[in-house]
């Protein structure tokens, strides 16, 4: 009988922090800007420079430590991890071995089995290297030290994951968490979250842990599934052939769906890690932690019961609404502007994620107005327009930011509703379709929607097809 | 007029602004002396920029007599160089960065020019300040002005020889483990290593970043605690910059020092310490006690442990401070190379000199997992042991009296066959390092070569008050005798 396998898997994730300046100097953070355009003595490794802690950076390291249940260091330091590389301009980089500044924390999150609890080993900050860019013609090699200083924190995880499924949903907990916080956006394709991810496989129910690799190189949830799915068959054949797993970092290669050694535990570095001597250690007082607490936000669960219970919103809407922060803040700003929270939502679940899905984009990247959004729902439920002009006006909103009533005006989309005008139209649809006339009065319904659509196409879709239907049934019954 | 070059910094800037002399002839006439001197102490002169700022200076003056003048108005003022100038060359005497000219000043700079100062050249110094000689640097040796045969101590040989030589009125240096108060005891002039965090060390090339401290050299105690006064200042650039603390050291300037207690290390006068510097600290002792001072003996048991201990720590820190010497971004990049593996060793091996590479290996080394516990843990554990001594003994006494260097000064070319022997000769000065504690090197005599004799004097963290009252006191009652 063949055997059963179990995995261990633990994850060491970096987020980066979104504050609005590097983690040791001034200089700022934005994202695509011309290389070396942001840096200074300090970022680009100069002689005689020296880093000065951004407090904001300490603020989002321990807010995240707090929201995952963590203890905080409160004399907390930074280390020297030494090696040479040309993105890393001192050749060594600043970040947090001994005293890190969150330590034994947890997450909850989704399983099989219910909930289940993922340990968090410990969080530290550290400093972002910068990127090489490589001559594809030539033997040149160019570097940019504008990420190099960005803010990181790396969460490392206790070995508690025992699936793919457990990985990704401790993944989407802490988005979720740090997006929550305000403190990250947390995007695997853009950088801002990295995961790597650290495999072995055991026999079912054994005590002690196989050897394990960690694989690099996972830009998305599906490389991770296809990366850990990969690892596990690849371990289990080495297992069953009688060959040794060796300890290594491995590489994943997302295109080939298989992953390679990068380097093994016999050539890791020695990286002569010792307290930074140009930091002073962190001391952290009862007074700012506690007013860090207080700033604590609303989680998704929360969200989620509280709009069921206020919002009588069904499960369903308040999870999707929560999945994503921001839509969770337009969601709650639209009702507090007046909107009525199962409409905004249809709205929410309904066009905004199609239009989301059809151009790929996410909901913090588009100009959508929660208040002309209330607008165009009170503007249809006072019979203005009916559903085909709100929808085209809703687009409008959607791309350019439009007022709705005036963007109406503009185009007089406003709805026919003037019952003289309407009735010499309907007249002529009826005289003009003789054949659905005779359906209609051989008991064929059908016919009917028929004749409103021609109504309609006549006016342009701006009339009320309540009242077409209404004036329909008025003039076919006097004509029999 | 060149005995116009013999007047204290203080006198030259009273005669510039009373209109007496002209700064322009004022840097003739030091330029003409370097020149003449040839005493190897500058890398780079800086006489276009200070001629310059010389006739701004100038034609302020004529504009505005009675306008607002820097406390440094004229002076002129010699850079070590591994100081950071914006706009001039910036070697720390090392190949590796013989064409690094900075982007930016180091904070004591703005801080000079702030005042008023005129920078008119870097000095010459030990490679990366690893030395006790000065003859470490890609440069070459720099000479004593006393006598061309002897060294100017080290690591800033350099800035004490200038003003020695009388190059420039004051000088800049750094001290890492007694680079500024060595080379001033060997030449003869005064040199204060201010408590650590006290001045900036932005735009100071790290050595050991826990032990660094820029501080000043002059011809006399008024001098240098002028330049002190300019260079310390919290600096948020700095975070190991301190806040809050009494920087109004020329206030301190005074000659009463009647019932300052002063201990002296027996361990400091000891057999080992050679008979002519023993001879000179016991009369300096007499002195202080003319003066009413309560001078007492004190022990230090930990004498033999500070030497070890810090050059464990400093090669540690100097290992991983200049790891960013590496041919990518600036200075030396070598020739010939296959590969950035390659680049690295080529650059480094040929940019960086003996000294500093053997420091690069031990410090690696007590870096390195398996020998962190037993080397650099228990040099920081050996480091706090030392401090305690020192708090101990700070409850007692005002001041610690030594001697700068248990020998003479050695003559050019005696001293870097033996590096131990070199790193053992450090033993009086590093403890300020190690512990944070201020000290001032001034001189009290002179040894069988006719070379000056240095001693030093120690006081609690951020209490140069003591020491620069001691100082300026031992100073005056040594022109009366």
């Amino acid at each position: 009988m063949a055997k059963e396998y179990e995995m261990v898997i633990g994850l060491e994730v970096h987020v980066e922090l979104a504050t609005k300046t590097k983690i040791f100097c001034g200089c700022k953070t934005t994202f695509g800007m011309k290389p070396n355009t942001l840096t200074c003595p300090v970022c680009s490794g100069m002689p005689g420079s020296l880093p000065v802690l951004n407090k904001k950076v300490l603020e989002y390291a321990i807010m995240v430590g707090l929201a995952t249940n963590c203890d905080i260091t409160r004399y907390s330091k930074f280390d020297r991890k030494n090696y040479f590389y040309p993105d890393n301009p001192q050749n060594y980089q600043i970040s947090q071995l001994y005293e890190p500044i969150c330590r034994n924390g947890f997450v909850n999150i989704k399983s099989d089995a219910g909930e289940k609890k993922i340990g968090i080993h410990e969080i530290h900050m550290e400093e972002d290297a910068g990127k090489l860019v490589h001559d594809s013609w030539g033997e040149t090699s160019f570097v940019d030290y504008n990420r190099s200083g960005v803010p990181l924190i790396e969460i490392v995880s206790e070995p508690d994951m025992r699936s793919a499924d457990d990985v990704i949903n401790y993944l989407e907990k802490l988005r979720l968490i740090i997006q929550y916080l305000g403190v990250s956006d947390c995007k695997l394709n853009e950088g801002s979250m990295r995961a790597d991810v650290n495999v072995s496989v055991m026999e079912k129910g054994s005590k002690t842990f196989g050897t394990r690799t960690e694989m690099k190189n996972l830009n998305s949830f599906k490389a991770i599934r296809r990366a850990i799915e990969n690892e596990r068959e690849r371990q289990i054949d080495l297992i069953e052939s009688g060959e040794e797993i060796v300890q290594e970092t491995r590489k994943w290669d997302d295109e080939k769906g298989k992953s390679y050694p990068m380097r093994s535990k016999e050539d890791a570095k020695d990286y002569r890690y010792f307290p930074e001597p140009d930091l002073m250690p962190i001391v952290i007082d009862d007074e700012w932690l506690d007013k860090l607490k207080e700033k604590e936000p609303e989680f998704k669960d929360e969200k989620v019961k509280r709009y069921i219970s206020e919002f009588k919103l069904p499960e369903y809407d308040a999870d999707i609404i929560t999945e994503d922060k921001k839509m969770a803040d337009f969601f709650e700003e639209a009702i507090s502007l007046g909107g009525e929270p199962k409409k905004i939502s249809n709205y929410l679940l309904g066009e905004v994620k199609r239009l989301l899905n059809e151009n790929n984009t996410e909901f913090d990247k588009i100009n959508l107005n929660p208040l002309n959004l209330v607008k165009l729902i009170k503007i249809q439920e006072e019979g203005k327009i009916n559903s085909t002009i709100a929808k085209e006006v809703f687009e409008k909103m959607y791309y350019e930011d439009v007022e709705p009533l005036e963007y109406i005006k503009e185009h007089s989309l406003m709805m026919e509703s003037n019952e003289d005008e309407l009735k010499d139209i309907v007249q002529k649809v009826i005289d003009e379709n003789e054949k659905s006339v005779e359906d209609y009065r051989n008991g064929k319904e059908k016919a009917l929607g028929f004749l409103v659509g021609q109504t309609m196409k006549v006016t342009k879709g701006k009339a009320n097809p309540g009242m077409i239907n209404k004036l329909l049934k008025e003039l076919l019954s006097d004509g029999k | 007029m060149s005995d116009i070059l013999d007047l204290s910094a203080y006198e030259i800037r009273k005669k510039i602004i009373d209109r007496e002399i002209l700064i322009k002839d004022v840097l003739d006439l030091l330029f003409e002396r370097i020149k003449e001197n040839d005493n190897n102490s500058f890398i780079t002169l800086c006489e276009d920029e200070a001629y310059k700022k010389a006739e701004e200076l100038q034609k302020r003056l004529e504009d505005d007599p009675d306008g607002k003048k820097g406390k440094l108005f004229g002076i002129a003022v010699a850079i070590k160089d591994n100081i950071c100038t914006k706009g001039i060359k910036t070697t720390a005497a090392s190949k590796i960065l013989y064409n690094f000219v900075p982007e930016y000043n180091a904070t004591v700079i703005d801080l000079i020019e702030k005042e008023d100062g005129i920078i008119i050249g870097k000095t010459n110094m030990d490679e990366f300040a690893m030395g006790s000689t000065s003859e470490t640097s890609y440069y070459g040796a720099v000479k004593n002005p006393l006598n061309n045969e002897y060294v100017s101590g080290g690591s800033s040989g350099g800035s004490a020889s200038a003003v020695a030589g009388h190059e420039c009125f004051m000088a800049l240096g750094s001290d890492t483990g007694g680079s500024i108060r060595q080379p001033a005891g060997f030449c003869g002039v005064v040199g204060i290593k201010p408590t650590y965090s006290s001045v900036s060390r932005y735009g100071l090339i790290a050595y050991g970043s826990s032990l660094d401290q820029i501080g000043p050299i002059a011809g006399n105690v008024t001098d240098a605690v002028n330049l002190l006064e300019v260079i310390s200042a919290y600096d948020p650039k700095d975070s190991t910059s301190k806040n809050g603390v009494d920087r109004e050291y020329s206030k301190y300037l005074t000659d009463d020092i009647k019932d300052l207690k002063i201990g002296v290390p027996k361990e400091y006068l000891s057999d080992s310490v050679d008979a002519d510097v023993r001879e000179n600290i016991k009369n300096a002792i007499e002195v202080f006690k003319k003066l009413g001072c309560e001078v007492k003996e004190c022990g230090l048991a930990l004498t033999d442990y500070v030497v070890p201990a810090y050059y464990t720590i400093a090669s540690a820190e100097a290992s991983s401070n200049l790891e960013r010497f590496d041919g990518v971004k600036y200075g030396l990049r070598a020739d010939d190379y296959e590969g950035l593996h390659d680049m690295y060793k080529k650059t480094r091996k040929e940019g960086f000199g003996t000294e500093v590479k053997r420091r690069i290996m031990l410090g690696s080394f007590v870096l390195s997992s398996g020998y962190y516990d037993a080397y650099y843990l228990k040099a920081l554990r050996v480091r706090n042991l030392i401090k305690q001594e020192f708090d101990k003994l700070f409850k007692e006494f005002d001041v610690i009296l030594s001697p700068v260097s248990p020998e003479t000064t050695p003559k050019i070319g005696e001293s870097l066959s033996d590096p131990i022997k070199m790193y053992l000769s450090d033993v009086y000065t590093v403890s300020a390092n190690l512990t944070g504690m201020p000290g001032i090197s001034i001189p009290c005599g002179i040894d069988r070569n006719n070379m000056p004799v240095g001693m030093q004097l120690f006081a609690d963290h951020f209490r140069e008050d003591n020491i620069i009252k001691a100082a300026y006191a031992f100073e005056k009652a040594g022109k009366g005798m």
